[in-house]
């Protein structure tokens, strides 16, 4: 397994690019998710309307974090049960050991959690003698490889049927050799038989949260699988991992979310599966867990209000940025290096862990702006890639020689237009020259060896941007209007 | 030492320095007690029940759920059996133990073997009551609690819900209204320990990306409409 961090990213991105398994998967991605998506959009008149409330709610939340934890803390603990604050990954490892502890747990189940793995909780759990198992079907996959999600809702993307039925045969014991694998559904009934007996053994049943109602005190958690819901009802004790900015007000929100959730993530008109969970097992209950808990987990979320950063808290993990974004259809969620991969990677990794340890990421874009435009909680991310990529420049993270050439550049654009101006005529005029010779595509350019080695560079139509800006606008906008061509 | 908790909420206040502060409390706790729904789709608020039942039936059979209707809940078992029959099913069932399920007369029915209670795993058809259904996407309303346990809808490998016609509704708010606490001490107004919306039987398309039915909960999930009173 090649180390994870985001300091690796450009390499992480060639090798990724020349996978090509990994671009079979990413292609059938690109398919599925946008048709889906535009589909189940086209479908529901009101889907932008819902996703302007949907923002409103989430900046009203952003604007009042502190009063609806309090409340959802309330009424957690009226309807009987524990909440627990984490400021920081080690604070909620600690304190989901501890409940294992005190009931004696051998063997953990888990449902799909965000916050599960921004925690990094499976190793410390093996560390501590726990054995956790996943449940959701790409999730379990991915922990048999031993590797990390690379997606937000498909985290099994990149992985193909042949490699899901070897990971099958090393790790299910009591699987017979002959038994044959060699289709999904037989792939999918031997995860169902095995993990059927994780979920009746688990003492303790850990999920996320897709939502907290501060109304009720209740967590709500969207899936398809219906591994949450096993996870959740089966065993003694369920443990709730949320992060901070989960919270809405009342019910009437997060239905709304609800709305525009399923709709951006698949393309579903509603997920199979939205389970509303509230306080323990009541008296004469038949079956669910005796104890719930709820581990609020900051890590860095709290110091995001008041800052330009505010508005990534808006984010529900639906996944769509990553669906329609054209680096991450091309090299994949592992390049990242990140939990959080994609659009949204960029923006919340280094909010979370700091810019240093995120360096290339706010960089990988084409700021084609499509992120923005599917998010259904319209976080414009390009703005804050940008804003990060302005504090990459001023806390001299970036390599002295791009900091200087961008410096001069600012400089003679700034202070020298007409200077600047006649320089820019001369590099479009010969970048034009030089570009007709090679067909329109240069490989490499002077001074700019960096740029090309990975990219190639579209030759220039011989006119800067500036003095096409400055021409016979108004004469060119009728003629695009009227299709463009000359009678 | 301040415990996380202050810590925590002591920097969110420092984000918030200049916010009208007694407002803001108030604002929120207005908000979190606020009965009143956002934004409902003109596709969820159905002229009428026929209608409503109409737009069930559809988005139900389009997340691959299978629909019967009946008339009384006299004819629930046969329609139940026939199910059975036809899916090559034993004729054995975990059935929820809802007083409102004992008009069906189930003993009438003898070569359909009941037992009443939660699911256990060795169980291969649950049968439950819904409390709702949501016209919008097809969605039925499970409640836990003693008459409705909630293993009926996860562990079985095929569901069987029952629903009386007139429980449809046309939005998700309609549903959840009746749980809803109205200003009364919500700890003694709590919602049931789970609500559960479910649409259709469970999927996955974690394997390259295709979609297959029967995931890790039903495989089948079949809806009995009562169309008649809910008694007999």
């Amino acid at each position: 397994m090649t180390e994870m961090s985001p300091l690796h990213f450009k390499e992480a991105a060639v090798r990724a690019l020349g996978d090509a398994e990994l671009q079979r998967a990413l292609g059938n991605m690109r398919q599925g998710f946008i048709e889906k998506r535009t589909n189940a959009a086209a479908r529901l008149p009101e889907f932008d309307a819902l996703r302007d409330k949907a923002k409103e709610i989430k900046d009203h939340v952003l604007a009042h974090l502190d009063h609806y934890l309090e409340a959802f803390e309330k009424s957690c603990v009226a309807s009987g049960g524990t909440v627990h604050w984490a400021k920081d990954a080690a604070q909620a490892r600690d304190i989901v050991l501890n409940i294992c502890r005190l009931v004696g747990a051998e063997t953990v189940t888990k449902g799909k959690s965000m916050i599960g793995e921004e925690i990094e909780i499976n190793p410390f759990l093996e560390e501590k003698g726990i054995r956790p198992i996943e449940t959701d079907l790409g999730e379990y996959i991915i922990q048999l490889r031993n590797e990390p999600p690379s997606h937000l809702i498909a985290p099994a993307i990149h992985v193909n049927k042949e490699q899901i039925a070897d990971a099958f045969r090393q790790h299910h014991r009591d699987l017979a050799p002959e038994r044959p694998l060699s289709d999904r559904a037989a792939l999918l009934n031997e995860a169902r038989r095995a993990l059927r007996e994780r979920f009746l053994e688990a003492d303790v049943g850990i999920t996320g949260a897709n939502f907290l109602i501060a109304e009720t005190g209740s967590t709500m958690i969207v899936t398809n699988e219906g591994n949450g819901d096993l996870t959740q009802t089966l065993p003694r004790i369920h443990i709730v991992l949320a992060s901070l900015e989960k919270v809405v007000p009342n019910l009437d929100d997060a239905m709304t979310l609800l709305r525009v959730l399923a709709r951006s993530a698949t393309g579903q008109e509603m997920s199979v599966y939205t389970t509303i969970s509230t306080g323990r097992r009541r008296p004469g209950d038949p079956d669910g867990p005796e104890q719930f808990h709820v581990v609020l987990l900051d890590n860095g979320r709290s110091k995001l209000i008041g800052t330009e950063f505010q508005e990534v808290l808006r984010c529900i993990r639906c996944g769509a940025c990553l669906n329609h974004c054209p680096v991450y259809g091309s090299v994949g969620g592992h390049a990242y290096g990140s939990v959080y991969p994609g659009p949204i990677g960029k923006v919340l990794t280094p909010a979370l862990y700091g810019l240093e340890n995120a360096r290339d990421l706010p960089n990988a874009s084409t700021f084609c702006g499509r992120c923005e435009e599917v998010c259904p909680m319209r976080i414009p991310l390009p703005k804050m890639m940008r804003h990060w990529r302005e504090r990459e420049f001023q806390t001299r993270m970036i390599a002295p020689r791009a900091r200087r050439a961008l410096k001069l550049w600012a400089f003679v654009a700034a202070q020298l237009p007409s200077f600047y101006h006649f320089g820019a005529r001369i590099a479009a005029w010969w970048l034009y020259r030089r570009g007709k010779k090679l067909r329109g595509r240069m490989t490499s350019l002077p001074y700019g060896e960096g740029w090309t080695r990975f990219r190639d560079f579209p030759a220039p139509l011989g006119k800067t941007f500036q003095s096409q800006w400055r021409g016979p606008r108004r004469h060119r906008r009728s003629e695009s209007l009227s299709g463009g061509q000359r009678p | 030492m301040s415990t996380a908790r202050d810590q925590i909420l002591a920097v969110l206040r420092e984000g918030y320095r200049g916010r009208h502060e007694p407002a803001a409390k108030v604002g929120a706790d207005a908000r979190v007690a606020r009965r009143r729904a956002n934004l409902v789709p003109a596709r969820a608020q159905p002229e009428n029940r026929k209608a409503a039942l109409g737009m069930f039936i559809a988005m139900a059979e389009e997340a691959s759920a299978t629909v019967a209707r009946v008339h009384t809940m006299i004819d629930v078992p046969n329609a139940v059996a026939d199910f059975l029959r036809n899916h090559n099913l034993p004729m054995r069932a975990a059935l929820a133990p809802d007083p409102a399920l004992d008009a069906a007369r189930w003993e009438r029915r003898k070569t359909l073997e009941l037992r009443k209670g939660r699911a256990e795993p060795f169980d291969e058809v649950g049968i439950s009551l819904a409390w709702k259904a949501v016209a919008e996407t097809g969605t039925l309303v499970m409640l836990s609690g003693e008459a409705t346990p909630t293993t009926l809808n996860f562990l079985p490998e095929t569901e069987i819900v029952i629903l009386p016609a007139d429980r449809v509704v046309g939005s998700y708010e309609e549903a959840l209204a009746p749980l809803r606490s109205n200003g009364e001490d919500s700890a003694k107004h709590a919602l049931p320990r789970v609500v559960n919306f479910v649409t259709g039987p469970s999927r996955s398309a974690d394997i390259e990306q295709t979609l297959q039915l029967g995931a890790h909960g039903p495989r089948r999930l079949h809806i009995v409409i009562v169309d008649g009173a809910a008694g007999p």
